[in-house]
């Protein structure tokens, strides 16, 4: 079925009878040319380019509870390309583009909305390193611009620019970035996947991955064996125990992030606005919560809800920032299991297994990735070679010295 | 989440530094391959589940942690200064 205005006109018209589901439920089959393990968005958007730019719909996407059930679901939903050094900002630049174009190609509302983010900035140095970083986004042909407080202050009175600890110098300003409404990133990229022939199989966790002589036979799952030649792990935060199937150790510890959203406000901010010294980030959902975040809590865990220290360093940080946020009630927290790297960039590569391919490591900032990983993922898959964007995120570049390290914090598991 | 440090007692997570998983404390030899060193640094069991990692008393009295606790719960089922193993280096 073909989504439109007229549609929703009509189907509001007739009582709503009309609309039927957006994928099937089929059952798995006995063999497949390629199954991905894990139906988040990164899993289904690899699922989607597969049969979309590639034509290889025998394909199952394995999900071990329901669609969208992990990060995809979890996140404070920004989207932005403001990267750095190469290898990351021709893939996120890459990403965005194709944000831009994504409603239309899925026939899918993701709500994608380029309010623009400003990522604050609070000393000399701080503002000479964001105007090297806006110029060498502007020279690949992204949009960066520095704002001075004086503009800042016209755009978003709200702040405390004279705070003590942390006053405010200016910011660099990406006007295309944004955000998304994420659980519709997962369904558009489920429903244009279930539509090109992909099966997609929920309460199916994998159990086990079948290696003959170095060579991916398929796997074993709870709803029996599958066979197949191409087999992805695309597991984000549980990536490791995946891994460990195949018998592989990754260079990944998962960790807790939090974030939290206060009750429903009327309009008060329309961007995002990043307070790296903070390590907060804030912008307001179409419904009016305000949803902002800090950074990990700082320890390996899976427990998908985080502790109370990071809880009021997040708070406190908001008060600095933005003092009339203390008005507001925080409704609900959650945590999120992020799959971190010792540099902090992702990895989309094949395994030494031959037949097996990883996309992990996606540490905090997988969403506005999903995409361009998928995207990437697929011509992996496909071709069988990397994909120009993503051909640094090599799974063995930490052995190898090839550092990916945005933060240019060093390659060390507690550093991202 | 509280800590019991073998020498302080039950201490609040904030006085912990985190360093992570007990494997750097497997440190190879000089002489010993890149790949066992890109075991100790970078390649993890990432466990869910039981864990052990090491916490720095930062705040405290300053001792290496080797703390046994469970990463789908955060129970702290162990702690031991590192110092105090069989066969710890001074």
């Amino acid at each position: 079925m073909r989504y439109s205005g007229l549609k929703v006109i009509t189907e509001g018209l007739f009582g709503n009878k009309g609309w039927t589901r957006a994928w099937r439920d089929p059952a798995p089959k006995a063999e497949y040319d390629a199954i991905i393990i894990g139906g988040g968005g990164h899993g289904l958007a690899t699922a989607y380019y597969l049969a979309k730019n590639h034509g290889l719909t025998n394909i199952a996407v394995l999900e071990k509870g329901y669609l969208g059930s992990g990060n995809i679901g979890r996140n404070t939903t920004i989207v932005r390309a403001n990267y750095f050094i190469p290898g990351n900002s021709e893939f996120y630049s890459h990403s965005l583009k194709l944000w831009e174009g994504l409603e239309t190609e899925l026939n899918y509302n993701v709500m994608h909305s380029q309010r623009g983010q400003v990522v604050l900035f609070h000393s000399d140095g701080q503002r000479d390193q964001q105007i090297r970083r806006a110029n060498a986004i502007v020279n690949q042909g992204d949009d960066a611009e520095i704002m001075s407080v004086e503009q800042l202050r016209a755009e978003f009175p709200y702040l405390d620019y004279e705070q003590t600890r942390f006053p405010i110098y200016g910011g660099m300003m990406q006007r295309r970035a944004g955000t998304a409404r994420h659980d519709a990133v997962a369904w558009g990229y489920a429903r244009g996947a279930d539509q090109r022939g992909v099966d997609l199989i929920q309460n199916c966790e994998v159990t086990g991955i079948d290696v003959e002589n170095g060579v991916v036979r398929g796997v074993q799952t709870t709803r029996g064996p599958i066979r197949a030649k191409k087999v992805a792990m695309i597991a984000a935060g549980r990536s490791g125990q995946v891994a460990a199937m195949a018998g592989m150790r990754i260079p990944v510890e998962s960790h807790i992030m939090q974030a939290f959203v206060t009750e429903g406000l009327k309009p008060v901010m329309d961007a995002v606005i990043s307070y790296g010294m903070g390590h907060f980030y804030i912008s307001q959902s179409d419904k009016g919560g305000l949803v902002f975040g800090g950074d990990i809590d700082m320890y390996a865990s899976y427990a998908a809800r985080g502790n109370l220290p990071m809880v009021e360093h997040v708070m406190e940080a908001g008060m600095t920032l933005m003092p009339m946020i203390g008005r507001a009630k925080v409704l609900r927290s959650w945590g999120g299991i992020m799959d971190m790297t010792p540099d902090g960039s992702p990895i989309i590569d094949k395994t030494p297994i031959e037949g097996l391919f990883i996309d992990a490591g996606w540490n905090y900032g997988g969403f506005k990735a999903v995409p361009a990983s998928g995207w990437c993922m697929a011509h992996l898959m496909a071709t069988g070679q990397s994909h120009e964007v993503a051909r640094r995120f090599r799974l063995d570049r930490f052995r190898t010295g090839h550092l990916l390290d945005e933060e240019g914090t060093g390659s060390q598991h507690n550093l991202h | 989440m509280r800590l019991t440090c073998p020498l302080c007692g039950p201490r609040d997570r904030r006085e912990f530094y985190y360093s992570g998983s007990e494997d750097y404390l497997n440190r190879p030899t000089p002489d010993a391959r890149p790949e066992a060193w890109d075991d100790m640094l970078h390649l993890r069991d990432n466990p869910a589940g039981v864990t052990k990692d090491l916490w720095y008393h930062e705040t405290g009295c300053g001792s290496w942690l080797l703390v046994t606790r469970s990463t789908t719960t955060h129970e702290i089922l162990a702690t031991e200064r590192v110092a105090d193993r069989k066969g710890a280096g001074a």
